[in-house]
């Protein structure tokens, strides 16, 4: 089923065209890869779906962004219910220096639900599903900054699972990460796909290669190739696809 | 030729330190001494529990209590003006506010540290008295209130402007990751920026507080230099460093009691600010040892 879909999308910085054109449907319940060098827009195009560009100065955009059939940058969208369904996970680990239950709960707090006993079950299972609950089953009242790097990021899944979204986003979720670490949100991301329709932006092409159903690839603004990750990683039917993920390039 | 060159640009350089360094030992000193010679005629304890004020009278008291209530009556009085307005403005200009607008705002503000405090004395006690004194009947001409309040407004840029710089110094990503979550601006900036910049924003109260216990025009002018026992703000009071102001302008005797008591009222002054710049910066340490 489509999930997202992105109609003649442009976007600017100023007078800067960063996205150009760009046409794309992301199916329910898989992973989505976005590929390309520095500065190619996948970043941009990644924060339109839940809107994070809205406060940039001099962002502007044209197209439509539809997410469930329904057109997110509608005027009676209400951003925060949207954010609340389109989670993002941000490329550097970003708790919120609180305790770690504080950091699970937020989402939930800031919609007004205080029963402690909702919270509690909230942040086991959201902690379960983030495969963090073992390690800190223990110490939820310790600070989220003492966490290693790798804990951190995996407490802002389960912090952004909390709230129960349809969507995640995930902004280079590893690249900040040591190998052990990374190869735990990777095995995440797989489970997590049984639930969620999950989009990822890397820099890491065996990342996408190995987790990924669909990758695009990005290149300066553009969309140039977007297939099933089997085959644009095999046959890439663009000679700049091809170039750039044989290394040639970027 | 070039070695004695460095040499004396150095020894220049560390002269200038050396004169601020000496400068603050002189005054230590002197306040040190002054006061110790106070206290052979005065005990430390009457000086500590005594209720009265009255060393230029013929019945003389040495208690300070009176002259400590006025300033912590003055002082807080402008803390409580100071703060909700202060912290108001910097969420406004970290969290709401579009960059231009903070780059015109923030320096405009800013000149209200600027203005001489004799300026806001009078505003104290030409303006804002007789408009309190439409509001509170038989409100006299001196009293705490009023020169509490411009006080308060005269360390808004203060809390204001350190504040705000606390609130700005936040990673970019803590603010998204609430957005990200659905928050809208008003609890990002309440609930996850204020608390993370917490300690940035209580050492701007406490060196806004430390200001205004220091700060001696606007009280001298307004508040009425009267050394009375009250936490009533709208009585009129003396604080320790309008009396300083009172005894120094007065006629009083280089080197007799009356003459010492404003070393002891100064030392009292320099032990509290003192401890709240200590405050101040060990808050600001742990605050930095928090972040990196």
């Amino acid at each position: 089923m489509k999930k997202l879909l992105a109609n003649k999308v442009d976007a600017y910085y100023g007078d800067n065209h960063v996205l150009k054109d760009i046409n794309l449907e992301i199916k329910e319940n898989s992973v989505t890869a976005f590929i390309g060098p520095s500065g190619c827009g996948k970043s941009t195009f990644l924060r339109m779906f839940n809107r994070m560009n809205d406060y940039i100065d001099g962002f502007r955009k044209e197209g439509q962004i539809i997410i469930d059939g329904k057109e997110i940058y509608k005027k009676k969208v209400k951003v925060e219910e949207l954010r609340q369904n389109v989670g993002m996970v941000f490329q550097k680990p970003n708790p919120f220096p609180k305790s770690i239950y504080e950091n699970v709960v937020y989402g939930l707090k800031i919609q007004g639900i205080k029963d402690k006993k909702v919270l509690a079950e909230v942040v086991e299972k959201s902690l379960i599903q983030a495969a963090l609950w073992e390690e800190v089953k223990d110490s939820l009242n310790k600070s989220a900054l003492s966490l290693s790097g790798g804990q951190q990021q995996r407490l802002c899944i389960a912090r952004t699972l909390a709230v129960e979204p349809s969507v995640i986003l995930m902004d280079e979720p590893a690249s900040a990460l040591d190998p052990i670490s990374t190869s735990k949100i990777e095995e995440l991301i797989d489970s997590l796909k049984e639930n969620y329709t999950i989009v990822i932006v890397t820099h890491n092409m065996q990342q996408a290669a190995r987790i990924s159903d669909k990758t695009a690839f990005f290149y300066m603004g553009e969309l140039i190739e977007y297939d099933n990750t089997k085959d644009l990683f095999t046959h890439p039917k663009n000679e700049r696809t091809e170039n750039y993920i044989t290394g040639r390039f970027g | 030729m070039r070695k004695t060159k460095e040499k004396i640009i150095e020894a220049l350089l560390s002269f200038s330190g050396l004169i601020t360094i000496l400068t603050t030992i002189g005054i230590i000193w002197v306040l040190a001494s002054e006061s110790f010679s106070f206290f052979r005629e005065v005990s430390l304890i009457d000086f500590l529990t005594d209720t009265e004020w009255t060393p230029l009278f013929t019945q003389k008291h040495y208690g300070i209590l009176p002259l400590l209530s006025g300033t912590f009556l003055v002082t807080m009085i402008a803390v409580m003006v100071a703060m909700p307005i202060g912290l108001s403005i910097a969420i406004y200009l970290s969290d709401y506010a579009h960059r231009k607008f903070r780059d015109t705002v923030k320096p405009m503000l800013e000149v209200l540290a600027a203005v001489p405090t004799v300026v806001y004395g009078f505003f104290a006690l030409t303006v804002v008295t007789p408009f309190l004194q439409n509001i509170i009947p038989g409100l006299g001409s001196f009293n705490a209130l009023s020169a509490g309040i411009v006080m308060g407004i005269m360390i808004i840029p203060m809390v204001s402007s350190l504040s705000e710089d606390a609130l700005r110094a936040l990673p970019k990503s803590l603010r998204e990751a609430s957005f990200g979550m659905g928050a809208t601006r008003f609890q990002t900036a309440f609930k996850v920026a204020v608390p993370a910049a917490s300690s940035g924003i209580v050492v701007s109260i406490i060196l806004a507080f430390a200001r205004a216990i220091g700060e001696t025009m606007i009280v001298a002018i307004a508040a009425g230099q009267q050394p009375i026992l009250t936490m009533d703000p709208r009585d009129a009071v003396e604080t320790i460093t309008a009396y300083i102001v009172q005894v120094s302008l007065g006629d009083v005797q280089h080197g007799s009691l009356e003459y010492k008591t404003i070393f002891a009222a100064g030392i009292t002054l320099f032990v509290f600010t003192f401890i709240l710049n200590n405050i101040s910066f060990w808050v600001k340490k742990r605050y930095q040892e928090k972040y990196e």
